[in-house]
């Protein structure tokens, strides 16, 4: 059997941080009231206009740069049209011509064989970035035939950011898609936290033989995290394979991944293709944007965006950071994921290795190991974390002066765990968990253990 | 006083020297308003509204701290501009009791200079007409139906006919505007220009109607028919107080992206007296089929009159004039089919109570909210946003637009500084006459002088120029440069200096008439 060839594109709407909309003036707020962050405008109230908020357009510029785009100094905004409740004026504007940005790539790496030992680099294009109205909430209550609808989040700023289908299966994706999260909370462009629905993610699926053109792709929704993402692709590669070799066909259509089965099913509510009537929004003229060179002269600095002047001010992104922290501590690249993976961790790490004289490559162990696993085993955060960098600096300090064994540090290490508030010399003077240093001492402890056990040592002296 | 031209006579002094209080005013206006029921030209009057506004102002003369020439002043606004506080319908069920929460730009504008706003004014349903016959409040009847100058001239078919029946259309789709001002039961209103709508009903009812370059008054609040081409329109009975009105609104809106940056400074209008550097544009196209042999003639005797005034006239050529209306209509249906989308029932407007789903309860609402005009424009919007028809229809339409905007260019650049043009194709029709044909066949023949404006940005007003042979009001168009209002507005009330229009004799008005209208019959505030 010819072996078949997955192919996994991504979109992925990532909403951008900001305090007002993306049009309109009312707050932007996880949580709130339902339909308490209603502006006239959000509501579709007629005679309203849109209003383009300038740090939604930041935010899409400054993600443009980080994935090495070309923004687009003209770009421009379109009404895609559909009826649905939680859309109030009957169509969305969005960048359907020319969006803001296009042509960029996403470098993300991946473990080969699970191993942590071999990391692989890996490049998917970005098509383009475009901004676009967040959608409101309509949730139903069939016991009561009703619809509710929130307006919260309608006409909330959304960059949706498409990934091209170079990527081959679930793992791929997810890896890309955690570095997006990353790039983005370190721009600060969008809070990307997928369980607050910041970062969406829907997956086009299909898969063909070599040399044979690609085959019908399925569009994958209703993934809420990452390990989903994974998921539910990998599921959906095996479902159309399956199909495939039973003769059967794959239908272009919308699937949702059931989470509690583990599968993807068909969606019903998209009847048939659905023709979204683009046109151009006539309330917004194009979006302008300037660089250095373009920038005219007597201008308001108010009312412009220079792309040169956001450039100069990005943040390190990841893969930067990681660099630095491999040259700067002789770490492996390996351990740079893993600290960048988790919130806050990078900075810890760093914060006792500033604090103690043992070595960068031994600390990290520690690190990844011992406090990482703890965390992990309690569901905490590294700011939840009830051993600080201080005490674990502290700890390391007696580790590294001899005063105590490894064993004993790791014993140390779980009483600092329970957070009682005790130094770890305290717990070492507690424990009796002090090394010994005098050979005198040593070799009288041996000797009475020696003579303890007379007869395993005769055994053991002939061989 | 009599040696500054052009400014505060009438009522803004009168108002100032106490010879009127704004209350007497405003309740005058109200008391005209109810004897001129029967030209329903008003959806909504506001009357406890008003008369504390005139309250207010009232207070505010006696301190000797009027707000500007307009504190005061009774004015009406078409029902398509939000205000809030006030019902809003657009003469559509599916906004029928709806209450705006917000003052359009151009309401709140008003307001703060202290005018006194009446009410809200009677229009085709969503703007959508040329006759403001298709609303659902019934149709506006134009008040020169009742004035003794189309009395006099009409002639009874039989003498059973009832006279009431004769009456003739304001024009549209702001008649109710038009009508109020004709009738002097306010001094200036508010309508809106898509297609022409506010210099048609200007015409037929004898108003001054300016439509402004897009972009320089601000749309928020005024309930969209097309986006790209709709602007605020000023309806007053001489050109001073349309400059004055201008003068109040004009200027970039932060909630109106499509206003412009620029200052914009109110002027005052000098009185020409020297035409000779002026070059007037005779547009050839504009001879279009339908013209009434009466509005040549009248065109041709204004070129005249510029001529021998000293001015440069010249024929001039707008060649793809004949292509707008296929073009406005592509347009414009499609902007119709977007903006109309929101009115599903959810937020705001009439809900129907079908409720089997979401899709037919959206479905009944639309079918029970919008008249059968507003369903065809949809429709064939829709259609023409297709995906397979986007590029044949839509984009097409842009490009054709394009070239209907470059042919002015083209001409402005040429040396000529003013266009001259009918305003309409023929004096106003009677209302059993009109309603003959469907209110598109209508919009396609009526609007065909005046939406070519529109598709270019362009300003233009309507100046009334004299009476037709039916008694009824004929109007002239001058189309102006871009932003260049202070020009046109100079150009045309040197024109309607030299027609002298004859004032309207309508009876009602005579019968209120006790001193204080005397204000209004010479027809300016400015």
């Amino acid at each position: 059997l010819a072996p078949w060839i997955p192919v996994v594109g991504l979109e992925i709407h990532a909403q951008i941080s900001s305090n007002s909309k993306l049009f309109s003036g009312s707050q932007v707020q996880f949580a709130a009231p339902p339909n308490s962050l209603v502006s006239f405008f959000d509501a579709s109230l007629p005679g309203t206009l849109p209003v383009l908020n300038r740090r939604c357009v930041e935010a899409a510029v400054m993600t443009g740069l980080a994935l090495n785009c070309s923004i687009n100094k003209k770009s421009l905004f379109d009404r895609k049209h559909y009826f649905y409740a939680d859309l109030p004026a009957g169509y969305q504007i969005t960048q359907q011509r020319v969006p803001i940005a296009v042509n960029g790539s996403l470098s993300y790496s991946l473990c080969i064989d699970n191993k942590m030992s071999q990391m692989v680099t890996k490049t998917v294009r970005i098509k383009q970035i475009q901004l676009e109205q967040d959608s409101g909430k309509s949730l139903h209550d069939d016991t009561r035939s009703q619809t509710l609808v929130d307006l919260n989040r309608a006409g909330v700023g959304l960059m949706e950011v498409v990934m091209e289908p170079d990527m081959c299966c679930g793992e791929e994706a997810a890896a890309a898609v955690r570095e997006l999260q990353l790039i983005l909370q370190t721009l600060g462009s969008s809070q990307a936290v997928m369980a607050e629905g910041q970062l969406r993610v829907d997956a086009n699926v299909s898969v063909h033989h070599l040399g044979e053109p690609y085959g019908v792709r399925t569009e994958v929704k209703n993934i809420n995290s990452i390990r989903f993402l994974a998921k539910a692709i990998d599921y959906e590669i095996q479902r159309q394979i399956e199909e495939l070799e039973n003769g059967g066909t794959i239908l272009n259509e919308t699937r949702a991944f059931d989470s509690k089965l583990g599968c993807t099913v068909p969606m019903r509510d998209k009847e048939g293709k659905q023709d979204y009537r683009f046109m151009p929004e006539p309330n917004l003229p194009p979006l302008i944007l300037y660089d250095a060179k373009s920038l005219p002269a007597n201008v308001n600095h108010q009312q412009v965006i220079n792309i040169d002047w956001i450039h100069e001010r990005l943040p390190d992104l990841p893969s930067v950071k990681r660099e630095k922290l491999v040259e700067q501590y002789g770490i492996l690249p390996e351990h740079s994921f893993t600290l960048l993976n988790e919130d806050g961790l990078a900075e810890f790490f760093e914060s006792v290795v500033k604090q103690t004289q043992m070595k960068p490559k031994k600390v990290i162990g520690w690190i990844l190991k011992d406090l990482l696993s703890y965390l992990k085993q309690h569901s905490l955060t590294v700011k939840e974390s009830p051993v600080s960098s201080f005490l674990l600096a502290d700890l390391l300090n007696l580790l590294e002066k001899k005063e105590i064994s490894s064993t004993a540090a790791k014993q140390v290490f779980a009483e600092l765990w329970k957070g009682e508030g005790k130094t770890p010399l305290e717990i070492v003077k507690e424990q009796k968990l002090e090394l010994l240093q005098d050979q005198k001492e040593l070799e009288q402890i041996c000797q009475a253990v020696i003579d303890g056990q007379e007869n395993e040592v005769i055994m053991m002296v002939p061989g | 006083a009599a040696l500054k031209e052009g400014l505060r006579s009438q009522v803004s002094a009168a108002l100032k020297e106490g010879r009127v209080t704004p209350t007497e005013l405003c309740q005058r206006c109200l008391a005209l308003i109810k004897s001129t029921k029967f030209l329903n030209a008003y959806i909504t009057v506001a009357e406890e509204t008003a008369l504390k506004q005139a309250e207010e102002s009232e207070e505010r003369y006696k301190r000797g701290q009027p707000l500007g020439v307009l504190d005061g002043v009774p004015i009406a606004v078409k029902d398509n501009f939000n205000t809030a506080g006030i019902e809003t319908t657009c003469a559509s069920n599916m906004l029928r009791g709806y209450v705006s929460p917000y003052n359009a730009t151009v309401v709140q504008k008003l307001l703060n200079q202290g005018a006194v706003l009446l009410g809200k004014t009677n229009l085709d349903e969503f703007a959508m007409g040329s006759g403001s016959t298709d609303g659902v409040f019934g149709p506006v009847r134009n008040p020169w139906s009742y004035s003794r100058q189309y009395k006099e001239k009409s002639v009874p078919k039989s003498h059973s006919e009832d006279k009431e029946s004769n009456w003739v259309i304001t024009g549209g789709s702001s008649g109710g505007s038009a009508a109020a001002v004709s009738s002097f039961t306010c001094f200036a209103a508010l309508g809106s220009d898509t297609g022409g709508s506010t210099r048609n009903p200007a015409a037929h009812c004898g108003v001054v109607g300016l439509k402004p370059t897009y972009g320089l008054i601000s749309r928020h609040g005024l309930i969209p028919l097309v986006n790209s081409m709709d602007v605020p329109g000023i309806l007053t009975r001489c050109v001073d107080d349309a400059a004055v009105v201008l003068g109040s609104l004009a200027g970039h809106d932060p909630k109106d992206s499509t206003t412009i940056q620029d200052d914009f400074k109110p002027f005052e209008l000098p009185n020409l007296t020297d035409v000779s550097k002026l070059s007037v544009g005779i547009p050839k196209e504009y001879h279009a089929p339908g013209l009434s042999s009466e509005i040549l003639a009248l065109w041709s005797k204004a070129a005249d009159l510029f001529k021998n005034a000293g001015a440069k006239v010249v024929e001039v050529s707008l060649p793809h004039t004949r292509y707008s209306i296929v073009c406005y209509h592509v347009l414009c249906t499609a902007e119709v089919a977007s903006n109309m989308a929101r009115f599903d029932g959810l937020e705001y407007g009439h809900r129907s109570d079908m409720n089997e789903s979401t899709e037919s309860m959206y479905a009944a609402t639309r079918r029970e909210g919008f008249n059968d005009v507003v369903r065809g424009r949809i429709l064939s919007g829709n259609y023409f946003l297709l995906k397979q028809n986007y590029e044949k229809y839509f984009i097409k339409a842009q490009k054709v637009r394009r070239l209907i905007a470059n042919d002015f260019v083209k001409v402005f650049r040429s040396g000529v500084d003013i266009l001259l043009t009918p305003t309409t194709l023929s004096d106003a029709a009677p209302y059993l006459e009109f309603i003959q044909e469907d209110n598109r066949t209508r919009s396609t023949q009526d609007d065909i002088l005046t939406q070519a404006a529109n598709m270019a940005g362009l300003p233009a007003i309507n100046v009334p120029t004299a009476l037709s042979e039916r008694g009824l009001p004929v109007g002239l168009q001058f189309i102006g440069r871009s932003f260049q209002e202070k020009q046109l507005l100079t150009v045309a009330k040197w024109f309607e200096k030299q027609v002298q229009f004859p004032m309207i004799q309508l009876e009602e008005v005579t019968r209120h008439d006790n001193g204080v209208f005397q204000y209004q019959k010479s027809a300016s505030f400015s």
